[in-house]
């Protein structure tokens, strides 16, 4: 049987992690369907046609899901699933909403946050925020599988044609409404893809002095992160938190500012390709996975590196 | 209204969990153990609730072997009016959970249950929802903020794009995020009263669901090591490193 992807989109166009969803599901199988459920989203299904990976595309569409409501898509999804052996989409938070409400429909016990496909019955995820990793064999009929975006590359935009088929809508979920998201809007890059990310932590000592942390992050076209530490101080907003419980990143750059390096937060930036880490506490738990390590008061250590930037040539973004 | 609250035994979040040679876990024995954080905060929310009137009973639930108790004695300690302790040995996957926990609710009938996000263990994530699909209930996941209002409740919800608003009618389920509020600590005469609440205890084979495992563990092993980095002297060093070594910018 084929593999179910559920595609990830805002009604207008695919969201990034679809892609990485695609190619980790295209590793269990050659053959996925993907399923796009939401409201006008001829164009998003049209770019998810046009993935290499995918052979056939379901789209569901009604007012109602406009707002991608778990209650919403559960029952199509699972009405769908009797045709597929695995269910697959991102484990960021909508898939962690979503897909354990149709694995439960499904009577199915679901692998969350897979970093590899070992075969289509066997997964690699890490637990314990990722200080171990564990080899799971599903020996459910039905697998719902969420993937680790940052685990798998995007499988290519381009190349293929699978057709666009139309699947009746079920009924509304009337017990819970959407009321507003508020997103914010920025144009730096995505946190989840960015090739560099510029954190600051509880050092920052502010939400003001975050600006120093900006500076740096527009210098290098980066995104910025935060610890969870920064986020409960009001310092940045949650949509920056990097760790076990906010974002996994793995950019080929991490510059960890004023971070001291919990458990939890190594969990979502250990995997970076290089770490920097900039603290005054040369104990600082930060420096055990920093590839370079700079021990100094951060509010002198950030100007003189802008400074220096200042002084590059060139910067690559 | 009746609040549920779901509590989990879990390795403290500051220990550095070590694993087994044997591939077949972690160490657990001698090791400091304490409440799934997130999972604070649901009690605390739950106390919060009945403080200020809106509830009128809190009962915490936990799910696993003898020493489990604890983390219900500690949500008793923190305001919750009695508990529950379910008892299971060996591993209890998210869908045998809520399986349980269904019943639970079948038997309790609360308006509402509360429970942390994520077990910091697993980092499973689905409880929550999983309870919610068995009761075709709403579900507000990753809460960070809940008003209470009359037969429903305004939940907002920690999504990657920022922040998300939702209202959803009781009987309803809400996973907390960490940042819903900040837990109380007991006060020594909690504690002690607290050892005078009732803990009701119910064997998990007597409800009568299937809690076999559908996953197997093949084994679980130490992630791939990062080497140890350097510490440069200056920032222009740094810069000349990430520049003409690392090659990153």
């Amino acid at each position: 049987m084929a593999i179910l992807l559920i595609a990830e989109h805002n009604n207008k166009e695919l969201r990034p992690f679809t892609l990485n969803a695609a190619t980790a599901a295209s590793q269990i199988d050659s053959d996925v369907h993907a399923v796009i459920i939401g409201q006008n989203t001829a164009e998003a299904a049209k770019q998810l046609s046009e993935l290499s990976v995918i052979k056939k595309v379901l789209s569901v569409e009604a007012a109602h899901y406009e707002n991608f409501t778990a209650e919403n898509f559960t029952p199509v999804i699972v009405k769908l699933a009797e045709n597929y052996s695995h269910i697959v989409c991102s484990a960021n938070t909508f898939g962690k909403n979503l897909m354990p409400r149709i694995a439960a429909n499904l009577d199915t016990s679901q692998i969350s946050d897979i970093i590899k496909v070992i075969s289509p019955d066997t997964f690699l995820r890490p637990i314990y925020a990722g200080n171990a990793f564990a080899t799971i064999k599903s020996n459910d009929t039905k697998k719902c599988v969420t993937i680790r975006p940052t685990s798998f590359d995007p499988c290519e935009s381009t190349g293929g044609s699978g057709l666009i088929e139309k699947v009746d809508a079920a009924e509304e979920y009337s017990n819970t409404k959407f009321i507003k998201r508020e997103e914010i809007k920025s144009d730096r890059p995505e946190l989840g893809t960015a090739r560099i990310v510029v954190s600051g932590g509880r050092g920052m000592q502010s939400g003001d002095n975050f600006k120093l942390i900006t500076e740096v992050a527009d210098k290098l076209g980066a995104a910025i992160g935060a610890s969870r530490a920064a986020v409960d101080a009001g310092y940045i907003s949650n949509d920056h938190q990097v760790g076990q419980t906010g974002k996994v990143v793995v950019p080929d750059l991490y510059i960890a500012i004023g971070i001291s390096g919990a458990i939890q937060h190594l969990a979502g930036m250990k995997e970076s390709k290089i770490i920097v880490a900039i603290n005054k506490d040369g104990e600082a738990p930060i420096f055990s996975v920093a590839d370079y390590g700079l021990e100094a008061d951060l509010f002198e250590a950030i100007p003189q590196f802008m400074e220096e930037l200042n002084k590059l040539n060139t910067i690559q973004k | 209204m009746k609040i549920l609250v779901a509590v989990k035994r879990v390795i403290d979040y500051n220990v550095q969990i070590r694993v087994k040679e044997d591939g077949t876990g972690v160490v657990t024995d001698n090791v400091k153990m304490s409440t799934n954080p997130p999972d604070d905060n649901a009690i605390e929310e739950a106390v919060k609730i009945k403080e200020a009137g809106k509830a009128t009973e809190v009962v915490a639930i936990t799910i696993g072997e003898e020493k489990a108790k604890e983390t219900v004695r500690k949500a008793l300690a923190v305001g919750a009016d009695r508990g529950i302790h379910v008892k299971a040995d060996g591993i209890l996957e998210p869908l045998a959970v809520s399986k349980i926990l269904q019943k639970i609710v079948d038997k309790e009938k609360p308006d509402l249950v509360f429970m942390g996000k994520q077990a910091i263990d697993d980092d499973c994530n689905q409880t929550g929802q999983m309870l919610s699909a068995l009761l075709n209930w709403p579900q507000a996941t990753f809460a960070s903020k809940i008003d209470v209002k009359e037969n429903k409740l305004e939940v907002t919800r920690e999504i990657d794009e920022g922040l998300e608003t939702i209202e959803i009618g009781v009987p309803a389920i809400v996973t907390c995020d960490l940042r819903l509020n900040e837990p109380r600590y007991a006060s020594l005469p909690n504690i002690m009263k607290a050892k005078k609440k009732p803990i009701e205890e119910i064997v998990a084979a007597d409800l009568g669901v299937d809690v076999s495992p559908r996953l197997e563990q093949i084994k679980v092993e130490e992630p791939p090591k990062r080497k140890a980095g350097i510490k440069v002297a200056n920032v222009a060093e740094l810069v000349q490193k990430l520049k003409n070594e690392a090659k990153v910018i």
